[in-house]
């Protein structure tokens, strides 16, 4: 293989900075629902990687459990988002203040 | 060192990343969003990972990215292209972001993982197969509990039971 490990883990990195920028920048609930999914994307990139220089079949069997996850995370921040929209009309953050104290 | 396929890759994912979080409208950040989560299933290509790979092309480019694209259109047309942010926090963000991409790489180039190669053969599916129905038995039913569970939520949060569906429908 031509490329080694550090040039997957420092794309990955990339996106884990992206994606730090991302939820603490946007005040829309999607964007940071986007920003979330770049973060989970740079993890599963660094355990695929990991269990292919290892080599062991762990990182990839990980992975797949993260995938399955996230898309149980994301069918229920959509959903919040829509119950958020019908109560506020409104998908900025910054809006949802019921819980506030 | 690097081949021109990864630079390529490389260059798509982080890009269509930065698009998702920074175009105007969150349709086309949606397929830019798209863009990424491929790039992505093009690594774990490059990784000698082809189940992670259309897994990933199955449920994150497939399905979720269209579940993205139809909850946007739910939502109003002036929220899609509404943009409000600090300038301030901006900065602050940009700020951030650079700070744990240097911080960050320089751990890592100094740990030593940039010295680590393989020539050997990689993962076969067959062991993940055998991972998932042996040692992973037991979290492979709570992942679907939990996936059950997450859709049950989603579609119990998402129902309408207040009256409203009828006042919309008239106007």
């Amino acid at each position: 293989m031509s490329n080694e490990l550090i040039d997957f883990v420092i794309v990955s990195v990339a996106l884990l900075a992206i994606g730090i920028y991302g939820l603490s920048v946007k005040r829309n609930f999607i964007r940071m629902l986007f920003a979330i999914e770049i973060i989970i994307n740079a993890g599963n990139l660094n355990l695929v990687a990991f269990a292919r220089y290892l080599p062991h079949s762990g990182g990839q069997t990980l992975a797949l459990f993260s995938i399955a996850i996230a898309a149980a995370e994301v069918a229920v921040g959509l959903a919040l988002i829509i119950v958020a929209y019908r109560m506020y009309k409104n998908i900025d953050v910054a809006d949802f203040r019921s819980l506030k104290g | 060192m690097v081949d021109a396929l990864f630079l390529g890759i490389a260059v798509l994912t982080i890009v269509s990343a930065i698009a998702a979080l920074e175009m105007r409208s969150l349709v086309y950040s949606g397929i830019a969003l798209m863009g990424a989560l491929g790039g992505i299933a093009g690594f774990f290509f490059l990784l000698d990972s082809p189940f992670v790979a259309l897994f990933q092309i199955a449920i994150y480019v497939g399905s979720i990215a269209v579940l993205i694209l139809f909850t946007i259109m739910l939502v109003k047309r002036e929220l899609i292209f509404h943009k409000k942010e600090d300038h301030r926090r901006r900065y602050a963000g940009i700020g951030l972001m650079l700070v744990i991409m240097i911080g960050l790489g320089a751990v890592i180039f100094d740990s030593g993982i940039s010295s680590i190669t393989t020539d050997e053969p990689p993962v076969d599916y067959r062991e993940i197969g055998e991972d998932f129905l042996t040692y992973y038995w037991p979290a492979l039913i709570a992942m679907a509990l939990v996936l059950a569970g997450s859709i049950t939520g989603a579609m119990v949060l998402a129902r309408r039971d207040d009256g409203v569906e009828d006042e919309q429908r008239t106007d």
